[in-house]
């Protein structure tokens, strides 16, 4: 009906993501954008194995030759949201970090190294 | 007996072990694993290098051969280029793992768990057929890189660098997945074979975008301007054996899937294009940039980060032509500089071991002392503006032929191989000779706030024996054969061989090699860079003592340049993420121009 309107939804959550992640002044803040980019990815990968009218990939209960949504991208997102998810909570474990020995959770007050 | 799959299994099942068993293990039991694991690696990767050099070795798991020329299963295709990288990365990691073995004071086996998990992803990067794979180690490698970088939690630059190298990474890895998927929507393939067939020669809209994307997440591995920012902070605090790994191998592992899938799988994206184009032209920016910000650095490991963007640059203008004479130029180059690369960190870190600093300005004259180190320090710098017998000096002259037509990349390879070399020179006359300008307030590389890893004391063999093996490997890279590499470059160009033989399993194409460079080329161009390194880093020791006439306009072209450059680089995560959505934004009109 609407094919495209996932899509679209995907660019919308990767361009927020990058906005937030931009603009951010605060550590905690700035992953939880992150993680809405990354939850972009799941979108589209969603879309790209959706068919209309057809079954969850699951063989047990339906006759041979059923259409059914793609199970390879439905794989690929599980493993993007395992491996997303490792970089998240290694993230979230640095910001506990930074606050404990910085005191602030400012990425501008972080930034000893420049130039 | 099949080692494909050797690399990747065996330094995941050692770190899962030694992560695993934590306390429980002994120190000395943990580091024997740990260095045995690896030195089989290197076995293994030497094994399926000799046994891929007559053609991609082609192993599929479990056995799920492709059925009508369409790939069921998940295959590791090893070319002789992908083992290569993979041996370059294992014999890193074992000098890296030998280095550590004295280096922390206060060690948990966690530090070698990590090392052994980014030894076994990038194996897996290197060597598989799979464009997912390919992500999922692009992955695995990052995640433990990052823990790597943030080992010293302690410390406030350490978390800097890696947050910054962190999100940028993640966000390039979410733009490679995109692409992916698009890859995948279009064509309903992941095998790198399976899919350059379906792909064949579609000029598509769609196809480059989902070039563009992509790229843009290895490119931002690759540290390519302007997605390099995060390079710089993580190199300068990450534990020096992490460094190693990053500068002489991860860097360039970015490249390496830059060109595998440009030169293989999107056949699409022919030399001359708007999108390669726009590849060489930030290879060109990237030489120059990191050779200015290198020569601008009092911070030693970090002038060194500068000088591997520099040189990731080089690599990339060799593979920005699509040509089997920039394919063997650029393989050649990352051979020697991972070498010639790894020894000087290993030199910075037996420095910040030794004298607890790695200041250039802070050591001034306090290096006498080591006159060992700093001859092994210069050598390094000498080796790295190109001096034979590297396969640094050998890719640099087989660059430079390929690149006739391109004055300005010509132009920029010698300006990056010079300037860095001159660079680390310049902090050896400082450091080890005592000699040039002290300006103890000069700017550069932010404050040298690193906190030691160790006591002050003597340095231990183990800090010793890695470096000098280092940089007798870079010499003895010179004499590699250059027909093997040269034929195995060719062939990654030649995707529809290389599907028959994945997908058919016909026999492997014959391609022939690019023209060796002879040897009195070979050492004019090297005489050049090194002539020029070592005249750049006389300069500037000598520079007070210079004629007003020839001091000012020098400082009137560098100083604003350098000021300019400098305020680029804040340090701030938003800022770099801003670059890199601009460079991702620009490579996609690049693709979309076409």
């Amino acid at each position: 009906m609407i094919g495209w309107l996932p899509y679209a939804v995907a660019v919308w959550l990767l361009l927020c993501g990058l906005y937030g992640v931009v603009t951010s002044r605060h550590l905690v803040h700035l992953i939880i954008c992150l993680a809405v980019l990354q939850s972009s990815t799941y979108v589209l990968l969603l879309a790209i194995g959706y068919k209309s009218g057809a079954v969850a990939p699951v063989f047990v209960d339906v006759p041979p030759g059923t259409p059914a949504v793609d199970p390879i991208v439905q794989a690929l997102m599980l493993t993007d949201i395992v491996v997303e998810a490792t970089v998240v909570a290694l993230l979230l474990a640095l910001a506990v970090q930074a606050h404990e020995r910085g005191g602030s959770l400012d990425p501008a007050k972080l930034a000893s190294l420049r130039g | 007996m099949q080692f494909a799959p050797w690399p990747v299994a065996a330094p995941l099942v050692a770190c899962a072990l030694l992560a695993g068993l934590g306390k429980k293990l002994p120190a000395a039991v943990a580091d024997a694993i740990a260095l045995a694991t690896s030195t089989v690696t290197v076995f293994c990767c030497a094994m399926l290098l000799r046994s891929s050099a007559e053609g991609p070795l082609v192993y599929w798991f479990g056995g799920f051969r492709p059925r009508q020329g369409i790939a069921v299963g998940i295959d590791f295709a090893v070319d002789a280029t992908g083992a290569g990288l993979a041996l370059l990365g294992a014999i890193l990691v074992t000098c890296a793992l030998l280095f550590s073995l004295r280096y922390f004071d206060k060690r948990s086996n966690l530090f070698q768990a990590l090392l052994l998990a980014f030894l076994g992803a990038l194996c897996g990067f290197a060597l598989t057929g799979d464009l997912f794979d390919l992500f999922v180690f692009f992955e695995l490698m990052s995640a433990s890189a990052f823990g790597l970088c943030a080992y010293k939690e302690r410390d406030l630059g350490p978390i800097q660098g890696a947050v910054n190298f962190a999100v940028t990474n993640a966000i390039g890895a979410v733009l490679t997945l995109s692409g992916v998927a698009l890859f995948y929507g279009r064509t309903g393939a992941l095998n790198f074979s399976h899919l350059a067939r379906a792909l064949g020669a579609q000029h598509d809209p769609l196809v480059f975008a989902a070039l563009a994307l992509t790229c843009t997440g290895f490119l931002v591995k690759a540290a390519i301007v302007p997605f390099h920012f995060w390079l710089a902070d993580a190199h300068a605090v990450a534990p020096t054996p992490a460094c190693i790994v990053f500068s002489g191998v991860m860097v360039e592992a970015g490249i390496y899937a830059v060109a595998r899938i440009c030169g293989s799988v999107v056949p699409a994206a022919p030399s001359g294009h708007a999108f390669t184009g726009v590849l060489l032209g930030a290879g060109v920016a990237t030489c120059l940039v990191g050779a200015a910000m290198c020569w601008a650095q009092r911070h030693l490991k970090r002038l060194l980060a500068f000088s591997t963007i520099s040189h990731a640059g080089v690599v990339m203008i060799g593979v920005s032509l699509l040509s089997p004479e920039g394919f063997t130029g650029a393989s050649l180059y990352v051979l020697g500089h991972g070498f010639v690369k790894a020894a000087l960190f290993l030199c910075a870190g037996m420095l910040l071991h030794r004298l607890q600093s790695v200041d250039e300005l802070e050591l001034y004259g306090r290096g006498r002392r080591l006159p060992w180190l700093g001859a092994l320090f210069a050598a390094g710098g000498v080796l790295l503006a190109g001096a034979p017998p590297t396969a640094l000096a050998l890719g640099d002259s087989a660059l430079r032929r390929a690149l006739e037509a391109h004055a300005l990349a010509r132009w920029s390879i010698v300006i990056a191989a010079a300037v860095t070399g001159a660079a680390v020179l310049r902090a050896c006359g400082r450091i080890f000779l005592g000699i040039g300008p002290r300006e103890p307030d000069a700017p550069g590389g932010g404050t040298s706030d690193e906190s030691p890893e160790t006591q002050p004391a003597g340095i231990p063999a183990t800090m010793w024996v890695p470096a000098l093996l280092l940089l007798l490997l870079a010499m003895a890279s010179g004499t590699i054969p250059h027909d093997p590499i040269g034929r195995s470059a060719a062939l990654m160009l030649d995707a529809p061989g290389v599907a028959a033989r994945v997908l058919e399993a016909a026999p492997a194409p014959q391609p022939a090699p690019p023209q060796e460079e002879p040897l009195q080329t070979v050492l004019v161009h090297s005489a050049e860079t090194v002539l020029a390194a070592i005249a750049l880093a006389a300069l500037a020791l000598t520079r007070k003592r210079l004629p007003d006439a020839l001091r000012a306009p020098l400082g009137a072209i560098w100083a604003p340049l350098a000021r300019v450059l400098r305020a680029l680089h804040t340090g701030e995560v938003g800022d770099q993420v801003a670059w890199l959505t601009a460079g991702a934004a620009l490579l996609g009109c690049a693709a979309a121009l076409s």
